[in-house]
């Protein structure tokens, strides 16, 4: 049966407005992700069981890279600012105090310290910088002095104390870390590892998926 | 579905008497352009938030100098790694016996023959069968009670089954991060709670250079 032409129109959508939202959303994620950390210090912690996420903050953070040097770096500006104030006072060593604060990592002996913060943050990585010194069996421990100094600055203030070692770094650096922290009575702190799943039989797959049943 | 139109204004005259040249459709059909916008989103999306760095907690014993002071463990509940380099880790059970009585210095591996974790699981059994209660044991059962307020009775009357237990970890200069914090993690998957980090004596390694000398690599 013939039926009143309707006039046809087009239905082709224009989807270019789709598109640039698109790439509006892709370009906002890449400028956000972040994958490669341009930090300065590159260390690859091993991966463990551990559940518990690492704090962000109030952190000491201690790392140790592939050649066992030791850097540290703390996230409180204000706390930093006091430490190297205590230094200075102290040992003397004439440390410009905003600059040290914006340092990210501190990576040389007391005697060096005070030059390398004025490094340009290009040089300011492990490929140049020679490390803190935890050399205990040669007395030359400076990590002790530099604990000692936090401990007195975060007196009474809530502290995580983390230490992120490198696969590869040998244990006589990772020994030099653990005499300081014991010398000052730091006796809790976090390893910093990647996360890895429970293998599935063992004693504690067995505790969490009990734990997991009573939940339910 | 997308559609751009390519072909130009079709409004321009060129000057009188030029011949039009044909003109073709030059439309181009974007869809997977749009597919793999959408896609590479979901990927940084997933990217961003996984993947936090987690945190192995580490308790740290008081280093006491008397040797009186220190905890004492039964020569039948202890098990003592040594990590030498190349991740080579070497075990005895008890003491030490490297004479003509015999030899208890044996080898173990991360992940292949007669691995930390199965020597960890067989000796955790044997302690467990072998304990015989003592007066510790209401104590350290009253604690575990009371920290754990959802164990059940069994849980509670276990939990001091494994108090003969000790781990002794002794890394040598060789021996690299990974391979401790492997160890310390086996601790953790494993459930035990009495361990200890200690300096590696001089004899013992003696006894891992001879041995990982001789060793086909």
């Amino acid at each position: 049966m013939a039926r009143p032409k309707i006039p046809r129109k087009s239905t082709a959508i224009d989807m270019t407005a789709m598109c640039d939202v698109a790439f509006l959303l892709l370009s906002f994620f890449i400028l956000t992700a972040k994958p490669k950390s341009n930090e300065a210090v590159n260390v690859t912690p091993p991966s463990s069981v551990a559940e518990k996420k690492a704090p962000e903050k109030d952190v000491v953070l201690i790392s140790i890279d592939k050649d066992g040097k030791v850097f540290l770096s703390m996230d409180d500006e204000e706390q930093k600012s006091r430490v190297a104030e205590t230094l200075n006072n102290t040992k003397n060593l004439g440390i410009d105090v905003k600059k040290f604060a914006k340092t990210e990592f501190i990576g040389a002996p007391f005697s060096g310290v005070a030059k390398v913060i004025t490094l340009p943050s290009e040089q300011q990585t492990d490929q140049f910088l020679p490390g803190i010194p935890t050399d205990t069996t040669k007395g030359a421990n400076e990590l002790i002095e530099w604990m000692k100094v936090i401990k007195d600055v975060y007196a009474g203030k809530k502290l995580n104390l983390l230490l992120k070692g490198d696969n590869v770094s040998k244990y006589p650096s990772f020994k030099g870390v653990i005499t300081a922290f014991k010398r000052n009575d730091f006796l809790k702190f976090q390893i910093v590892t990647n996360p890895e799943s429970v293998p599935t039989g063992t004693d504690l797959w067995r505790t969490s998926q009990k734990g997991a049943v009573a939940k339910e | 579905m997308a559609e751009m139109d390519t072909s130009g204004g079709g409004g321009h005259k060129k000057g009188s008497g030029v011949k039009k040249a044909k003109k073709l459709s030059t439309r181009v059909d974007l869809t997977p352009m749009v597919d793999l916008g959408f896609l590479l989103i979901t990927f940084f999306i997933f990217t961003t938030t996984l993947s936090q760095p987690t945190g192995l907690k580490i308790n740290l014993p008081k280093d006491v100098d008397k040797p009186e002071d220190q905890t004492k463990s039964k020569e039948s509940g202890t098990i003592t790694f040594l990590l030498g380099k190349d991740n080579h880790v070497f075990y005895y059970e008890g003491q030490l016996k490297v004479d003509g009585g015999g030899n208890n210095f044996k080898s173990s591996s991360f992940n292949g023959e007669n691995s930390i974790r199965d020597l960890l699981i067989k000796k955790k059994r044997e302690v467990m069968s072998s304990h015989v209660h003592d007066s510790n044991c209401e104590k350290i059962r009253a604690e575990f009670a009371k920290s754990n307020r959802t164990a059940s009775q069994q849980d509670i009357a276990n939990s001091c089954l494994d108090r003969d237990l000790v781990v002794v970890i002794k890394p040598n200069e060789e021996s690299t991060y990974k391979n401790l914090v492997d160890v310390l993690d086996e601790m953790q998957i494993n459930m035990i709670s009495r361990y200890a980090l200690v300096d590696i004596l001089e004899d013992e390694n003696k006894l891992i250079k001879a041995t990982e000398g001789t060793q086909p690599k």
